[in-house]
């Protein structure tokens, strides 16, 4: 399969332009860092070779950047499917913590379930918490016009300081540690490289990424969620319920969230912990734009930002240049995404020369 | 004296129409002269041109007989040229005074003090009742019109021109309209009104100018002609009444409405029938129910009050979904807005209403092969130029997005079709296609309500007319019972005395 037909399948229903538009502001944002790199005296060659080797030179660092990219495969598909439907779930950060903490809660307290249904049980526990969080702003927008962003920037506050409370008071382990008790070993993902913390979450995820991928367009479920997102109007006057769709797509955005907390809970760290994401829920944002919304390119971007982040690790240890160039590269490729008349003129200007 | 505008030979032509074709009209100084002309005769077109927003291929504009040569709105304002445009260009948040000194000062100060006193004379001299500083967005709609005319006044406008000013306007505020008209006048103001209202025309007007499919047709002192003689000028002659529609018998009556009432802010109600084989046309000059109308046949608009049934089933209360599930075909006159999805591919576009079901959906598993099988077979039955149905709808024209919707909606063998200016904004050659597809559809005896702003197509294609003027039906019986003029004036709200 040639590299043309991969980007075309990526981009099926948009324009091809659209992928190189992202695979551009990659490049464009990496070449900018080298340049930051060479700026402060060290070598660029140097720290991307490094970059490399911490994010995919060994078994342990490629689980290391599996690991990372993870939530961002689920905070990525949420923001994707919101968007699909033309809605801007900014939520997903308090959707992860309410998944994480209730999936760990129905781990914790469905311990006598067979040792074969409580995993599935704890999952599902923290899924449905979060397609509530979600599918809330997602109904009140649908009944009363309330503009989603705000409601779910709000709820984030509200889903971060609750789980926090639980965890600091009713929930709370022995000890001075913000954390649950550990969950039963029934109830922890299966790691799929010993001595690592990847876990089958990632199965989880790319499971995810396929379901959001065969909803969004092969059923006629996510036929209806596209077309209202694409046009409101058209959609109604063709027999679409669109106050169902707003409130269904928010609803399965908020689930698709929660698993972002659900995997690292109950994979990585088999408790839940206060405080425990970087903001996996705002970088999906990223992810998701960078990957045009579709779940391929979703996948793609949570690997391309889990390995920029782990091998960055590295970078900081090694070289002299420090791990927050990262976050540098990041910003700039989620800029020249967000301002693509910058790529495109730059492109134009290749094709006319 | 000399003419105040003298428009010699204009000719505008865009893709495909020829929108000014060799127009000439004068207008002299102090007169109140109205351009009369159905929707698409070149009327706005005209003014655009003059007001230098249209860059016409041919002609000259002389302004006090001296030749301008006027590139944008800035300069014609410059020259004494101002408009009142029919959608205000005001900001609701903004007060009076700001909207009318915003854009006016160069300097870096703004000296309000000065400006509200000049505006408060202004407003005094032509007896407007405003008070400057309250929002725009508290004032009513024939306020914000006033607003308008302050605007163009302050910036020294000599000649104002009003772009269809009563089509929001109350009769209340019609009238208060026509007031300040005749002040402007009394001031030595030059007024062009456009309008395609005959009753106006003769209420207001000094001279008239007849437009019609982008001629000019005749310029008429009023004391000269009379609405009769106007309609007949407007609405021309060019598509005969006889058109070789093969007789029909119309079966059962397929669509039914009683006492609907469209416009919220009128309490007229209209009665309306439809059988099977026929097409009933809805003529009249939009946005006098037209759309409300087409959007409660839909369930898209909650009905204020009446009944709408569908073969003799009452479907006032159900939704969208249930009312396509009775086989109506819909061709909405918005085809943006309501019709397409223009980042969707033909096939996905050709889905929209039959997603749910089979043969399209099983299981909520939409069937591919089925898919594409019927949306390649639309392509080719219905001429869709493109490769395949693979391709985007945006990459098509807009007839051809059209053929698109009428392929989907028709290809499900409807018992009833609701087309709504099925032909606008297309070319010849998809309006010929499209109408011979509506007489092979009411030859097939299926019920079509047509609903159309072109006169000519409701004339060319209706078994039945009923003619639509502020949400009230003002007359409707076989077209054979009508003549054109007997139409026009109704579209343009005059009643009609029997002449039998």
């Amino acid at each position: 399969m040639k590299l043309k037909d991969i980007i075309g399948g990526i981009s099926r229903s948009e324009s091809v332009k659209d992928v190189y538009i992202s695979l551009f502001s990659i490049l464009l944002a990496l070449i900018i860092g080298a340049f930051l790199i060479f700026l402060i005296g060290s070598s660029p060659l140097q720290a991307f070779t490094v970059m490399l080797d911490g994010a995919f030179g060994s078994v342990s660092n490629i689980a290391n950047t599996l690991t990372k990219t993870i939530p961002l495969i689920f905070t990525g598909l949420a923001v994707a499917v919101a968007f699909r439907c033309g809605l801007f779930n900014i939520g997903a950060e308090g959707q992860l913590y309410l998944g994480a903490f209730f999936s760990v809660l129905t781990a914790l307290k469905f311990s006598f379930l067979p040792a074969f249904l409580l995993l599935p049980v704890a999952i599902l526990g923290g899924i449905i918490s979060g397609m509530i969080w979600g599918g809330i702003p997602g109904f009140l927008k649908a009944q009363f016009g309330t503009h989603e962003v705000v409601v779910t920037v709000m709820m984030n506050y509200i889903g971060i300081n609750i789980t926090s409370y639980l965890v600091n008071y009713p929930f709370k382990a022995e000890g001075w540690v913000a954390q649950t008790d550990i969950i039963p070993t029934a109830a922890i993902l299966p790691k799929l490289i010993p001595k690592t913390q990847l876990s089958a979450g990632l199965i989880v995820a790319v499971i995810a990424a396929l379901a959001v991928y065969f909803l969004l367009w092969k059923t006629d479920i996510g036929y209806e969620i596209r077309a209202v997102g694409e046009n409101q109007t058209t959609a109604e006057s063709g027999g679409i319920n669109i106050k169902k769709n707003i409130s269904l797509a928010m609803a399965i955005s908020g689930g698709l969230a929660a698993l972002a907390g659900v995997t690292q809970s109950l994979g990585v760290y088999e408790r839940f912990i206060d405080g425990f994401s970087p903001g996996y829920g705002f970088t999906g944002i990223a992810v998701a734009v960078l990957g045009r919304n579709h779940p391929l390119g979703v996948i793609l971007t949570a690997l391309l930002f889990g390995a920029l982040e782990t091998g960055a690790l590295k970078m900081d240890r090694v070289t002299e240049v420090s791990n927050d160039l990262v976050i540098v590269i990041q910003g700039l490729v989620i800029l020249f995404v967000a301002a693509p008349e910058i790529i495109r003129s730059i492109l134009k200007r290749r094709e006319s020369q | 004296m000399p003419l105040a505008i003298e428009m010699k030979n204009i000719t505008k032509k865009f893709p495909g129409v020829t929108a000014n074709d060799k127009v000439n009209f004068n207008v002299e100084k102090g007169e109140i002269h109205s351009l009369l002309g159905e929707n698409g005769a070149g009327k706005t077109t005209l003014m655009n041109v003059l007001f230098g927003l249209y860059k016409p291929e041919d002609g000259e504009i002389f302004l006090e007989g001296e030749k301008v040569n006027i590139e944008s709105p800035k300069q014609a304002l410059k020259k004494g040229l101002g408009m009142v445009h029919q959608h205000f260009m005001l900001i609701n948040r903004m007060t009076v005074l700001e909207n009318i000194i915003l854009g006016m000062s160069n300097e870096l100060s703004l000296n309000k003090k000065e400006h509200r006193r000049s505006i408060n004379e202004l407003a005094e001299k032509y007896d407007f009742a405003i008070n400057i500083d309250e929002k725009i967005e508290n004032l009513s709609v024939g306020m914000k019109q006033r607003v308008e005319i302050l605007k163009t006044l302050y910036r020294g406008a000599e000649i104002i021109i009003f772009d269809e000013p009563t089509a929001v306007l109350t009769p209340g505020e019609v009238e208060e309209l026509y007031n300040i008209l005749n002040m402007l006048r009394e001031q030595g103001k030059t007024v062009i009104f456009i309008t395609h209202k005959l009753n106006e025309t003769m209420e207001i007007a000094d001279r008239i100018t007849v437009l019609r499919n982008g001629k000019k047709v005749s310029t008429e002192k009023k004391e000269n002609t009379n609405t009769n003689k106007l309609a007949q000028l407007m609405v021309g002659r060019e598509v005969d009444f006889e058109v070789d529609i093969k007789e029909k018998e119309p079966g059962n009556e397929i669509l039914k409405i009683r006492n609907l009432e469209l416009l919220a802010d009128r309490p007229e109600t209209i009665d309306l029938s439809l059988h099977q084989g026929e097409i009933v046309g809805i003529a009249g000059v939009e946005g006098n129910g037209q759309l409300e109308l087409e959007e409660m046949i839909m369930g898209l608009r909650k009905v204020i009050d009446g009944h709408i049934s569908l073969d003799n089933k009452e479907i006032t209360d159900k939704s969208t979904k249930e009312r396509k599930k009775m086989r109506i075909a819909y061709i909405p006159s918005d085809r943006h807005n309501r019709a397409v999805f223009k980042n969707f591919t033909i096939k996905e576009n050709i889905l929209l209403g039959y997603h749910y079901k089979s043969p399209f959906c099983k299981n909520h598993i939409i069937q591919e092969e089925k898919l594409k099988e019927h949306s390649e077979k639309i392509i080719s039955d219905y001429n869709v130029k493109t490769p395949n149905s693979e391709q985007l709808l945006k990459n098509l024209s807009g007839g051809n997005q059209q053929k698109v919707v009428l392929g989907r909606e028709v290809s499900q063998k409807p018992e009833f079709v609701l087309a709504a200016q099925p032909t606008r904004g297309l070319d010849i050659g998809a309006i010929e296609y499209i109408h011979n597809l509506l007489l092979d559809l009411r030859e097939d005896n299926k019920g079509i309500l047509l609903i159309s702003a072109d006169l000519n197509e409701v004339i060319k294609l209706s078994d039945r007319i009923a003619v639509l003027y502020e949400g009230k039906i003002m007359g409707f019986k076989d077209k054979k019972d009508f003549t054109r003029n007997e139409i026009g004036m109704l579209m343009a709200g005059e009643m009609v005395e029997n002449e039998a």
